[in-house]
């Protein structure tokens, strides 16, 4: 997994609650067996005109020039601010891989959704939730001021502004090591193999009906 | 102790080690695998060289992709390559996988209860969100992403952390014509889609306890919709009862000693919840939804809402962009709404009592000459057969209804069975998302029943005034 330590990017503005992950990458875009390569397909029904197909080359399609992602003072954005719930609906981790694949760091709501919450850690996408009011604020300040920018401190656990505000955010002490150490979740885990085997034993002993081989 | 609710009794009995900060690896019963979430995970396994850590925990099938028509390959080359991804990492891991054409392929949330391989006490986990459907058995069920996939295939394990608890008790009786999946939106529509992020819900009171196990499935299948990755009902005789005899469940004394265990599955007299949510069943209408989340949802004698009347700015921007793609005027009646197409199945409405559910409102009746297509999708091959068996594949086939095989279908169109820019349709499925069932489509989520009525009328209706 990338690392996660500081970041430094332009941000753009998602002026929505609700962004479901059917929204972030369409569900034709899920027959991939890749886990790369969604980026061009990243909000792929607001983004382009017509319907968009997988495999297709999408450098011709038509844009939709109403899609903030697609004006030019947005262009090579990594900080996505966006309303409540972002990410609900589907599990898909397609989600988290499209935003990551078209160069999104981390993406700032006042919340988020469970699942895509946990599969944007095991990305490197760092899911920052500021308070409403903070969010609302800094969709004012992207929308006014063009080229704002922002500054992630994960170790200090800070969003800051180019005047020097700063904005603290909460984060899981295990997900914040494993960010700034690009740990591999599965790695760590089997350090643990013995006591997993331990507690299946034991398991397997108390409840054997949840161990059989198939269906009768 | 102290008295624990049934997501204390589910999450305690599965914890292995916490980190300081309460992130826990919770050991995993019973892993669900389906085609489209799980191909990078066996390629990440692969590129590792790591084994699967209990194969016997896993079961999988075919269901995203595959065509409801009668063929026998898929057409799509990459819809195809995705199904034998999934058939090549099964063979080559001695998985035991439900393929096209094996009468038990179905829909991943179908088949797992159908086959008793979703057990009362259970964690059950799949690489879909709608993994919630099997709390209805008192077990903690939770949808999980790709990585997530690949490291419960290694380790049998979750990296998780323990949610919050709610209460959703539902007191009393369902009126005549209301169902589990009005429950369900009336829930939503109540807390909204996001009311239950960072919550287990547990569903309760007399109004549940009547429910079925279908009935229970529909309601936890859409605790993800309220925002909660996990939805759970308590262990009780229906959940025994329907568990018997079933090819995954337990027999002879083991039988006897998992009901003395199942028993204990449920919350304690004056155990904690975080939140309680209290509805009167008999309060409970006939829902549709309006808008393009499921939290945009009134009752059948309801009328689409007005945007200039809600005071906040982006609730107010929201109804506005969702009338815009739903092609709506405001304060107009739900039962003036005209639909094109109608669609009964998904993981949530398309077990044998939600056919029987539409079957009943069909007999005799004709499908609505405006209606361009109205098809029923059982949830899998047992359950069209069972149907089949009560001749309700002929109630829907003279009434107009085609009659599919399984599959996840035009729930979410990865197949070809999907809506066209512009066309709306009763559905009984759960998400209606922009776009979800066919790029432009026009979503209204319902009961079964419900949208066998919206097929009959040709626009929405109430069930009880058919």
């Amino acid at each position: 997994m990338q690392k996660f330590i500081t970041h430094q990017g332009l941000v753009a503005p998602m002026d929505r609650a609700n962004v479901d992950t059917d929204a972030i990458i369409p569900k034709q875009f899920l027959k991939s067996i890749q886990r790369s390569g969604f980026g061009p397909n990243l909000f792929d029904a607001w983004r382009y005109l017509d319907e968009g197909q997988p495999g297709q080359d999408n450098s011709g399609r038509p844009l939709n020039p109403d899609f903030v992602l697609n004006h030019a003072r947005y262009q090579g954005a990594s900080i996505l601010i966006a309303r409540e719930n972002f990410g609900c609906g589907s599990s898909r981790e397609h989600a988290p891989w499209a935003l990551e694949d078209y160069g999104f760091r981390a993406i700032i709501a006042p919340s988020f959704a469970d699942i895509f919450h946990s599969n944007a850690y095991k990305n490197g996408l760092l899911p920052i939730t500021l308070p409403a009011d903070c969010v609302d604020e800094l969709l004012h300040i992207t929308a006014s001021q063009e080229g704002f920018r922002l500054t992630i401190d994960l170790s200090q656990q800070k969003v800051t502004t180019p005047d020097g505000r700063a904005f603290a955010f909460e984060i899981d002490g295990f997900r914040k090591y494993c960010l700034m150490e690009g740990l591999d979740d599965i790695g760590l885990t089997l350090r643990y193999a013995e006591e997993i085997k331990n507690f299946e034993a034991s398991r397997r002993v108390a409840q054997p009906w949840l161990y059989v081989e198939s269906a009768r | 102790m102290s008295a624990q609710t049934l997501y204390d009794k589910l999450w305690h009995s599965h914890v292995i080690r916490s980190e300081p900060d309460g992130t826990a690896l919770i050991y995993i019963d019973r892993h669900l695998v389906h085609e489209v979430t799980s191909p990078q995970a066996f390629e990440g396994l692969r590129l590792n060289n790591r084994p699967v850590w209990r194969v016997s925990s896993i079961l999988a099938t075919q269901d995203h992709n595959v065509p409801t028509t009668a063929v026998k390959e898929i057409a799509d080359p990459v819809s195809r390559l995705q199904v034998s991804t999934l058939d090549a990492n099964c063979k080559s891991y001695g998985i035991t996988e439900f393929a096209m054409g094996d009468p038990r392929q179905g829909i991943v949330h179908v088949i797992g209860p159908e086959q008793g391989a979703t057990l009362p006490g259970m964690t059950v986990v799949c690489g879909d969100s709608h993994t919630s459907t099997h709390g209805a058995f008192a077990a903690l069920a939770m949808g999980i992403g790709t990585s997530e996939v690949e490291h419960v295939l290694a380790t049998q394990c979750l990296l998780s952390k323990k949610a919050k608890s709610m209460l959703v008790r539902v007191e009393g009786s369902l009126r005549p014509g209301v169902t589990a999946k009005d429950i369900a939106l009336a829930v939503i529509g109540e807390i909204g889609t996001a009311g239950g992020t960072g919550y287990a819900i547990e569903f309760g009171g007399s109004g549940i306890r009547a429910l079925s196990m279908e009935g229970r499935m529909t309601l936890c299948n859409m605790a993800i919709e309220a925002g909660a990755r996990n939805g759970m009902v308590a262990a009780d005789e229906t959940t025994i009862a329907y568990l018997k005899g079933r090819p995954y469940a337990p027999t002879a004394q083991q039988w006897d000693a998992a009901v003395a265990v199942w028993n204990t599955l449920h919350s304690d007299e004056g155990a904690h919840f975080d939140r309680v949510v209290e509805i009167a069943a008999d309060s409970i209408e006939p829902q549709v939804t309006w808008g393009t989340s499921p939290e945009m949802v009134t009752t059948v004698g309801g009328a689409v809402p007005d945007p200039s009347q809600e005071s906040d700015a982006t609730r107010r921007h929201g109804i506005e962009k969702a009338l815009a793609y739903m092609g709506l005027k405001a304060n107009t009646p739900i039962t003036e709404i005209e639909i094109d197409k109608v669609f009964i199945g998904s993981c949530t409405n398309s077990r044998i009592e939600d056919l029987r559910a539409a079957a009943d409102v069909v007999k005799g009746r004709k499908v609505s000459s405006r209606v361009k297509l109205a098809m029923v999708v059982p949830g899998s091959g047992l359950v069209k057969a069972a149907a089949e068996r009560e001749g309700l594949d002929r109630v829907f086939t003279e009434a107009g209804f085609e009659w599919r095989n399984p599959g996840c279908s035009m729930c979410l169109g990865m197949n070809d069975d999907r809506l066209e820019p512009g066309e709306r349709c009763a559905s009984t499925s759960n998400r209606n998302f922009e776009g979800r069932q066919g790029t432009g489509g026009r979503t209204h989520l319902v009961s079964p029943a419900m949208a066998a009525a919206a097929a009959i009328a040709g626009h929405f209706i109430d069930i009880r005034n058919l």
